[in-house]
């Protein structure tokens, strides 16, 4: 892991203090609202429908024990003794006093954690595959990388006062579990024939109300050119992107207007101008962040995966848990775990501070002391020895985080909608809660395989309904919440945004219509591994919609 | 209210006046015009005039470039403190143009952008907000002073092991 040295330290503490005088100032009134908004907003505070917000970055999504523990702590002593764990891997505290933020900055400084640029028009946290360091299919490690991109992007003088909000994402295997191509920039770590490390480039991703699949830009830039190429790329968003209009500001509007040829020779212009300056990233540079990330001394012996195949044989749960939330590790003998956050009929994405410490303890005991945040609201132990899944999986049903749903029907991501969020037209998490209960019967979950439910309380698409192979957005028609129904779209290396089906339903009626998608799926599908996404591919829209709506 | 200029740790008295497209051009002194005029009136200037450019969030700054060796001054515009095209504009004058005049901020210039505006090659500001004023002649200075990607501002030197960390000429990590 990243660890701080005397420099991060500093920096990290001294923009607490400046933040502590930003508030006073505030308060004082020599700051205006107006002028206060980006300075919050680039320190991880919101204004909500009925408190501040604060969204604290985990970085690529790693963290460790302490940090978990002071994540509790901060969720018993300054909210109500919960957090919530989001899409682009932070935490959110939905009650904090404002005057108490620069305190709980300052404690998570301690821990070398930070809320610097979780919101705002600036370049935001950067996210990674949460099995990074740890999967089969994985090339290379990309979170060197990505520390390496969030230093740069940190409190950039050029890049703070963006047309809009700035994402990237970085993934080192094929199989994209970081939905690059929904991101504003997006890099998949590949290696050339020689075994040179670079990166497959998209510009361009982004939901919202206007979802677009990012746009390759480059097949191969050398890891040694990555900052360069962003800066350049950046430049070219900070002088061209749209300011007149917010909804149009974020550079896939500008892909699109201007046109990817033409962008990309802006691009490529720009960066020939800078690629052999002082951005150039020297080698021993990438291998020093790089020994951060060295994997830990695996252990594993034979007669391991007896002990395993025992305790399966013995637990019908934990056979349900290690067939759904067990993912195969490169190291023999090892494996990643999903930790769900998604129990039947809650929040997703939810944690009580007493669940972080359960997962805190079992990463020091079992997990070489690393947990991720996955972008589906879940926890991951990345390391864990098969062996010791039983005794995992004992303490978390213990805890309440033993379901077995990993990749299933009821493993939604739901955006806070309102309950929370001042900008909402529909609740979304309630939703998410009904449809779990209806599909919760374990047996009908695994039947159904893998399916990604994701919703979303207004236009914005926090909840990414646009890739969800099953999306909901919730609209408000005549003073009524109503939901409509995409299908289709999904967020890994065959990103597609999905398809409206029809007119849409209301509260009352939007679980019944998603059992209609559901049953109607699994009807038709050719064998029980042919997934909803294959079988939707397969016969296109009109059976669901038969189903729906009848065939008038 | 009138903008008063900071230069250098202090507020100082500022020799150049702004003149719009209208005015006439008065036949000496300094003056700040908005940048087509100034194109246009840059190769044929009386003696005794002197003229810098007034750049606005969207002008291109390469317009500039075969100019600027002759140039003391230039004016970037901030008609929002929150639209940041002009970080973009000074970083270029100095990082692809060279310019080693004066890079001046106007406009929406408040406290909490200033250290951002130095490092990318601001070193001069023309400042109406009235808390900004105060706060810039009490010394406040709201700056985290390390910075993680090397910028324009001249005297920053390394820090630490990292090749692109970087903090100001003189500071400490304390
Ligand atoms: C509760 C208060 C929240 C507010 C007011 C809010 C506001 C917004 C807005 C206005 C957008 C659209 C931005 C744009 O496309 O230009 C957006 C997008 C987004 N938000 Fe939120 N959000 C909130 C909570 C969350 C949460 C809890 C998550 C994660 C679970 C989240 C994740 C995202 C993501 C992933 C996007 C889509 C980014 C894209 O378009 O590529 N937001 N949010
Ligand atoms: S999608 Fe809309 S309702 Fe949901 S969190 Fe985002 S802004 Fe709020």
């Amino acid at each position: 892991m990243y660890r701080y040295d005397e420099f991060d330290a500093h920096f990290v503490s001294a923009r607490v203090d400046q933040f502590r005088d930003q508030v006073q100032r505030r308060l004082a009134g020599d700051l205006t609202e107006e002028q206060f908004k980006p300075l919050r907003l680039m320190n991880g505070v919101y204004l909500q429908l009925h408190a501040y917000m604060l969204r604290i970055a985990i970085p690529y999504g790693t963290l460790n024990a302490v940090q978990m523990r002071r994540l509790a702590h901060v969720a018993r002593t300054y909210d109500r003794g919960y957090g919530h764990f989001t899409t682009r891997q932070n935490i959110q505290f939905n009650w904090p006093r404002l005057k108490d933020i620069p305190e709980i900055l300052s404690q998570l400084a301690e821990v070398e954690m930070h809320a610097i640029q979780t919101s705002g028009n600036c370049i935001r946290n950067v996210t990674a595959d949460h099995f990074s360091g740890a999967a089969a299919d994985e090339i290379l490690d990309p979170r060197p990388y990505a520390e390496i991109l969030r230093q740069w992007s940190s409190l950039h003088p050029e890049f703070s006062y963006l047309p809009r909000k700035f994402k990237i994402a970085v993934t080192g295997a094929p199989h994209d579990r970081a939905a690059v191509q929904v991101h504003d920039i997006g890099l998949q770590a590949v290696r050339d024939a020689d075994g040179n490390v670079g990166f497959r480039v998209f510009v361009g991703g982004g939901l919202g109300r206007t979802p677009m699949v990012g746009r390759l830009v480059r097949e191969f830039l050398p890891e040694a050119d990555l900052l360069a190429y962003s800066e350049a790329i950046l430049r070219v968003y900070n002088r061209y992107g749209r300011r007149d209009n917010k909804y149009k500001a974020r550079i896939k509007i500008l892909v699109h207007e201007t046109g990817l040829e033409e962008l990309k020779a802006d691009i490529e212009a720009e960066f020939a101008e800078i690629r052999d300056g002082v951005l150039k990233l020297p080698a021993s540079e990438i291998e020093r962040i790089t020994t951060y990330f060295d994997p830990p001394a695996f252990v594993a012996a034979d007669g391991d995966e007896a002990v395993l195949e025992a305790a399966i044989a013995a637990d019908p749960q934990l056979e349900a848990f290690a067939a759904r939330n067990v993912h195969p590790h490169r190291a023999p003998g090892y494996a990643s775990l999903t930790i769900s956050l998604k129990p039947i009929g809650k929040a997703p994405g939810d944690a009580t501070a007493e669940q972080m410490e359960v997962v805190a303890d079992l990463a020091e005991r079992y997990g070489h002391d690393e947990i991720r945040v996955s972008h589906e609201q879940n926890l991951v132990l990345p390391h864990v020895r098969r062996r010791d899944i039983p005794a995992i999986h004992a303490a978390l049903v213990e805890a309440g985080l033993g379901e077995a749903n990993a990749g299933l029907v009821t493993d939604i991501i739901a955006c806070p909608g309102l309950d929370y969020c001042a900008l909402a037209t529909a609740r979304s998490i309630p939703v998410a809660q009904r449809i779990s209960e209806r599909f919760g019967s374990p047996e009908r979950q695994r039947e159904i395989g893998d399916l990604k439910i994701k919703i979303s309380g207004c236009i914005n698409a926090c909840g990414h309904h646009h890739v969800g192979h099953i999306g909901i957005l919730g609209v408000e028609k005549k003073g009524e919440e109503y939901y409509q129904i995409t299908l289709g779209g999904s967020a890994d290396e065959n990103t597609s945004v999905g398809e409206i089906i029809g007119r849409g339903f209301s509260y009352d009626e939007v679980v019944d219509a998603i059992e209609k998608v559901v049953d109607t799926y699994v009807g038709l599908r050719e064998t029980p591994q042919e997934d909803f996404l294959a079988a939707y591919r397969r016969v296109g829209d009109q059976p669901f919609k038969e189903a729906l709506y009848g065939t008038a | 209210m009138a903008a008063r200029l900071y230069r250098n740790g202090g507020f100082v008295a500022d020799e150049w006046t702004h003149l719009d497209d209208e005015a006439e051009l008065p036949a000496e002194g300094a003056f700040v015009v908005p940048l087509a005029r100034f194109l246009a009136a840059a190769a044929d200037l009386p003696q005794g005039v002197r003229l810098a450019p007034l750049v606005k969030a969207s002008d291109d700054p390469a317009s500039l470039a075969g100019h600027l060796a002759a140039l003391e001054l230039v004016v970037v515009d901030f008609a929002k403190f929150s639209d940041g095209r002009g970080y973009s504009t000074a970083r270029l004058l100095r990082q692809r143009y060279g310019f080693a005049g004066e890079v001046r901020a106007s406009g929406d210039v408040l406290l909490d952008q200033i250290p951002l505006m130095r490092r990318v090659g601001f070193d001069a500001f023309s400042v109406v907000n009235e808390p900004t004023i105060r706060a810039l002649e009490a010394g406040h200075d709201v700056d985290v002073p390390l910075y993680l990607q090397p910028a324009e501002r001249a005297g920053e030197v390394p820090a630490g092991a990292r090749y692109w960390a970087r903090r100001p000429a003189g500071a400490q990590l304390s």
